[in-house]
C-alpha cells in the first residue's frame, strides 16, 4: 500500500496557544481516516495545515513523496489535495452546475462532466438552481461534487455531516464512502458525529488539545483509555 | 547636527497637523467601517470656517469653535447619509462620500469664493526659538504639543472612559452590544462627532501655514489615506506612526531630491504593505464585508445582443446623419465607457475595487503623448503602446494591490494614482507641469472628426467587446470564483492573487487604450487625466449603469456625459452631480440597468 500523505511533527501556535503541537500520521493509499475530538482539540486547524489554508511553525507534510510544507493551497489543489470545509463554501453568484463546472475549469478539465458530478452527489434534480436558494445540506453536495471535480487523490472533508439531521447524515455518509472508493480516493474527515465516525472510517486519529492521541483502527480507539478520559471525563476530573 | 534637528522638528510639526486629519480618519473607520473621503472636506472647512470666525473673533476663538462646527457637520452627514449605509458593500459608502466632497466642494465656493484666503497668524507664537542655533517657529513647536496632546486625550478616550470601552466593543461586535441593550447608533453618531471635529481641528491650525483654499480636500485626503494604510485602518497609534513616518521623509527627503516627497510615501506605503499587509499596527477584519454585492451577473441575452448590433450599427452611421458637436461627444462617451469598461470588469467580476483608475488612464494618456511629442513615433505606434505601458502600470499597482482587499486595495490605488498626478504636475521637464503636452494631433489619414470618430469606434468596441468576453469566459468564470469565496477557489487550485493581478492589468490596459485615444481626440493631456475626480467619474459610471450588468459601462458613460454636459452649465453643477452621486448609492445601488431589470421582472411577476 503506498503512502498518500506523510506528516511529520507539524505544530501550529497562536500565540501561546498551542492549537496543533507535533502532530505526525500517515495515510496510504484507500485509507478512509477521520480525525475526531473535542471542541478546541485542533481538528480544523489541522485541516488548515494539510491544506496550506495555515501554515506549520515546524514539522513537514509529504504528499505522494513531494515536501508541500510552504506550497499554497492553490498549488496543493493542483497536486491532487481536495477539500470542503466546515460551514461548506461556494460561489453564490452562480447556480450548482456553474459551481461544479467552474470546479472543473479550475482543475482545466472538460465541464462536460459537472451534470455526472451533480447526479453523483444526488443533486441531479437542482442543477440549474442558484446555490443561494439551496438547503444547506444540497449546498455541502454540491460542495463535495466540486471537491470532486479534479480527481484528487486525497479529499479532506471538514466536517461533511454538519447542520444535517440524522437521516441525512447516513445518507451523506454513505454517498460519500460508495464516491471515495469507487475512485480510489485517500480520505481524512473530522466529524462529531460518531455513528458516522465510527460506521464509515477505517482508521481513527484522535485529537486532544492540540496532540495525536491515538491512531489506530475504530474497535482498537474505542477502546483506548485516553479517548475514553477525553470524551467521557476521567474519574479523577470528577466528572465521570 | 542642529540643521538636521531643526528640520525633524518641522518634520513632526507636519506629522502633527497629518495626524489630526490621519486619526479622525481612523477612528470613524475603526467604528462605522465607513471610508470617509470626505473627510478631506471637513478638514477644509474647518479652515474656511475657522477664517471666519477669526475676522472677528480671533485665531485661538476661531480653533475650538471650528472644530466644533466641523464636528456638527459630520453629526449631519453622518445622520442624513452615511447612516443609510452602514452595511452597504464598500463601494457604495465610498462613492457617496465623495458625493459630499463635491457637495462641501460647491458650497464651500459659494460661501467664501474661488480665491484663496490668507488666515491670520497665532497671536503669541509668530515669532522663533533658537534651538542648537537654529531657528524653529514657535507655532511648530505649538503643533507638535498639540499633536501629543490629541494622541494622549484619544488614548485616555478608548482606555479609560466607559463611552471608549463602548465604542472599542461596538468595533468588535455590534450585534453583542445591543443584545446587552447599547444602541450603537448613538456611539456611531459621537465617533463621527469626533472625526469630523478632528479633522475641522487640523484644518483650522493650518491656517497660519497655508492659505485657505478649494483644493486642501483632496490634497489632503490622498496622504491621509497613505497614512492610515501605513498605520493600520483603525488604529490611532498607527495613524501617529504612519504620519510621522511620512512628514520624516517629506522633511528630509526634499533635502536630498524635492520629486522624491512622492515616490517616498508610495513607496514606504508598498513596503509596509508587503511586510505588514493589514498596516503597522492594523489587524486583519474577521468579518470582511464584500468589496461589491455578490450577486449573479446579468447576461446580455438575445435581445441585448441584438440591441448591441443595433447601437453599433447606429453608431457607425451617425457621421452621416449628425453634426460635429454630437460626433465629438459620442466619441468622447465611446471612450468613457471604455474607460468605465475595465473598471467594471476588475469590479464586478473581480470584486477589485480601484479608487485610482485614472491613474492607466492618465498613463495612457502621457504615454501616447511623450512618444509623439518626445521620441516622434507616430499615432499608430503611440495608441498600442499607450496600453501597453498602462499594462506596465498596472502590473506594478497591481503587485501590490492584489495583496490587500477591500478599502485597503481601493486606498492603495487612489494613492498611487495621486502620486502619478502630482509626478505630473511637477515634473515640468518631462510632462509640461500644469500647461501639459500640447499638439498631440492623429495621423494625417484620422485627422478629421469622422475619420477619428471611426477610429475611436473600433477601437473602443474591440476593447468593450473583448472585456465583456473575458467576463463571461473561463477567465471571468474563475475571477468571479475568486471574489464569491476566495478560500474555496484557492482551494480548487485558483490562484486568486495572479488572477486578480492580470485582471487589474487587463483593466489597466483597457483605461490606458481610451487614455491614448482621447489624447488623440483632444490633441493634448494635462494633469487631470490622472487627478482623483476622473477616477471617481469612472467609478460613477459604473455605479450609474450597473455594476452586474453588461451593458453597465455603456449606459453609465452614456448618461454620465449627457449628464455631465447639461449640468456643467450650470452654476455649482458639482453640488448637483454630487447629490445625484449620493442619489445613486443611497436609493439605485444597481444602477440604471439594475433598476431596469428589476423593474421589468415586477412588471412580468404582476402580468403573470
Amino acid at each position: 500500500m503506498s503512502t498518500v500523505l506523510d506528516v511529520k511533527g507539524i505544530s501550529r501556535n497562536f500565540g501561546g496557544l498551542k492549537a496543533v503541537d507535533d502532530v505526525a500520521f500517515i495515510l496510504n493509499n484507500g485509507d478512509v481516516a477521520a480525525l475526531i475530538g473535542p471542541n478546541g482539540a485542533g481538528k480544523t486547524t489541522c485541516f488548515n495545515l494539510l491544506s496550506g489554508a495555515l501554515s506549520v511553525n515546524a514539522g513537514t507534510v509529504l504528499f505522494g513523496g513531494h515536501d508541500i510544507t510552504r506550497w499554497q493551497p492553490h498549488q496543493r489543489a493542483r497536486a491532487g489535495i481536495g477539500r470542503t470545509f466546515q460551514i461548506a463554501a461556494t460561489f453564490r453568484s452562480m447556480t450548482a452546475i456553474e459551481n461544479v463546472e467552474a470546479a472543473l475549469m479550475a482543475a482545466g478539465m472538460n465541464t462536460d462532466t459537472a451534470e455526472k458530478l451533480l447526479e453523483d452527489v444526488g443533486m441531479s434534480a437542482m442543477t440549474a438552481a442558484p446555490v443561494t436558494t439551496l438547503a444547506y445540506g444540497d449546498v455541502k453536495r454540491v460542495e463535495l461534487a466540486m471537491a470532486l471535480a479534479s480527481e484528487p487523490a486525497l479529499l479532506l472533508l471538514d466536517e461533511p455531516t454538519a447542520g444535517m439531521a440524522a437521516e441525512e447524515r447516513h445518507r451523506i455518509m454513505q454517498r460519500i464512502s460508495d464516491l471515495v472508493r469507487a475512485r480510489g480516493i485517500t480520505v481524512l474527515f473530522t466529524e462529531h458525529d460518531m455513528d458516522a465516525v465510527f460506521g464509515y472510517a477505517s482508521r481513527i486519529l484522535a485529537m486532544d488539545q492540540g496532540r495525536l492521541i491515538a491512531d489506530d483502527t475504530p474497535d482498537a480507539v474505542r477502546n483506548d483509555a485516553r479517548v475514553q478520559r477525553v470524551y467521557l471525563g476521567a474519574p479523577e476530573d470528577g466528572d465521570a | 547636527m542642529g540643521f538636521y534637528f531643526a528640520q525633524f522638528l518641522t518634520g513632526l510639526a507636519s506629522a502633527s497637523s497629518l495626524f489630526l486629519v490621519a486619526a479622525g480618519l481612523s477612528i470613524i473607520f475603526g467604528v462605522t467601517r465607513i471610508v470617509n473621503f470626505a473627510h478631506g472636506s471637513l478638514f477644509m472647512l474647518g479652515a474656511f470656517i475657522a477664517y471666519s470666525i477669526s475676522q472677528q473673533f480671533g485665531f485661538w476663538v476661531a480653533v475650538p469653535l471650528a472644530a466644533l462646527s466641523v464636528g456638527a457637520i459630520g453629526w449631519v452627514m453622518e445622520r442624513t447619509v452615511l447612516s443609510r449605509l452602514y452595511g452597504a458593500p464598500e463601494l457604495f459608502q465610498l462613492v457617496a462620500t465623495f458625493g459630499l466632497v463635491l457637495i462641501v466642494q460647491d458650497a464651500a465656493l459659494w460661501i467664501w469664493g474661488p480665491t484663496d484666503l490668507l488666515g491670520p497668524r497665532a497671536p503669541g507664537l509668530t515669532g522663533v526659538v533658537r534651538i542648537f542655533d537654529q531657528p524653529v517657529p514657535e507655532y511648530d513647536l505649538f503643533l507638535i504639543t498639540v499633536g501629543f496632546s490629541v494622541l494622549g486625550a484619544i488614548w485616555w478616550m478608548f482606555t479609560r472612559t466607559r463611552f471608549g470601552i463602548l465604542v472599542r466593543a461596538a468595533t468588535e461586535d455590534r450585534e453583542m452590544l445591543q443584545a446587552l441593550g447599547v444602541r450603537p447608533a448613538r456611539l456611531f453618531q459621537a465617533t463621527f462627532f469626533i472625526g469630523a471635529a478632528l479633522a475641522g481641528l487640523g484644518g483650522a491650525l493650518e491656517m497660519p501655514r497655508q492659505p485657505v483654499s478649494l483644493l486642501m480636500d483632496l490634497n489632503i485626503i490622498a496622504e491621509a489615506f497613505v497614512v492610515v494604510v501605513i498605520g493600520g485602518m483603525g488604529s490611532v497609534t498607527g495613524a501617529f506612526l504612519a504620519a510621522l513616518l511620512i512628514a520624516e521623509l517629506n522633511a528630509f527627503g526634499i533635502l536630498i531630491l524635492p520629486e522624491i516627497t512622492l515616490v517616498a510615501a508610495f513607496a514606504a506605503m508598498a513596503v509596509v504593505l508587503v511586510i505588514r499587509p493589514y498596516g503597522l499596527l492594523g489587524k486583519q477584519a474577521t468579518t470582511a464585508p464584500h468589496a461589491v454585492e455578490i450577486q449573479p451577473p446579468q447576461t446580455l441575452g438575445e435581445a441585448g445582443r441584438l440591441a448591441a448590433a443595433v447601437l453599433v450599427a447606429a453608431l457607425f452611421v451617425l457621421p452621416i446623419i449628425a453634426g460635429d458637436f454630437v460626433i465629438v461627444l459620442t466619441a468622447d462617451i465611446m471612450i468613457f465607457a471604455l474607460f468605465a469598461a475595465g473598471l467594471h470588469f476588475m469590479m464586478g467580476t473581480g470584486g477589485l475595487v480601484s479608487f485610482g483608475h485614472a491613474a492607466f488612464f492618465g498613463i495612457g494618456a502621457y504615454a501616447a503623448a511623450l512618444l509623439v511629442e518626445r521620441a516622434g513615433i507616430g499615432m499608430e505606434a503611440a495608441l498600442i503602446l499607450a496600453p501597453v505601458a498602462a499594462a506596465i502600470g498596472a502590473a506594478i499597482i497591481g503587485w501590490f494591490a492584489v495583496r490587500l482587499s477591500g478599502v485597503y486595495l481601493a486606498m492603495l490605488t487612489l494613492a498611487a494614482a495621486q502620486i502619478l498626478w502630482s509626478a505630473s504636475v511637477q515634473w515640468q521637464d518631462i510632462t509640461g507641469g500644469d500647461d501639459g503636452i500640447l499638439g498631440i494631433w492623429p495621423a494625417a489619414w484620422a485627422s478629421g472628426t469622422t475619420a477619428y470618430y471611426y477610429l475611436t469606434l473600433a477601437l473602443t468596441t474591440v476593447g468593450i467587446v473583448s472585456l465583456m468576453m473575458l467576463a463571461s469566459g473561463r477567465f471571468g468564470i474563475l475571477l468571479r470564483a475568486g471574489r464569491d469565496a476566495p478560500a474555496r477557489a484557492q482551494a480548487l487550485g485558483i490562484d486568486i492573487k495572479l488572477r486578480n493581478w492580470a485582471a487589474i492589468v487587463i483593466a489597466g490596459s483597457a483605461a490606458g487604450l481610451a487614455g491614448g485615444i482621447f489624447a488623440f481626440s483632444k490633441g493634448s493631456v494635462f494633469p487631470d487625466t490622472l487627478a482623483i475626480p476622473n477616477s471617481v467619474d469612472a467609478l460613477v459610471m459604473v455605479l450609474l449603469g450597473g455594476l452586474h450588468a453588461p451593458a453597465g459601462p455603456i449606459l453609465g458613460a452614456s448618461v454620465f456625459a449627457l449628464l455631465e454636459d447639461s449640468l456643467s452649465r450650470l452654476p455649482y453643477w458639482r453640488a448637483l452631480l454630487g447629490t445625484a452621486v449620493v442619489g445613486i448609492a443611497v436609493f439605485a445601488p444597481g444602477g440604471i440597468a439594475g433598476s431596469l431589470s428589476g423593474w421589468l421582472k415586477r412588471r412580468r411577476e404582476r402580468s403573470a
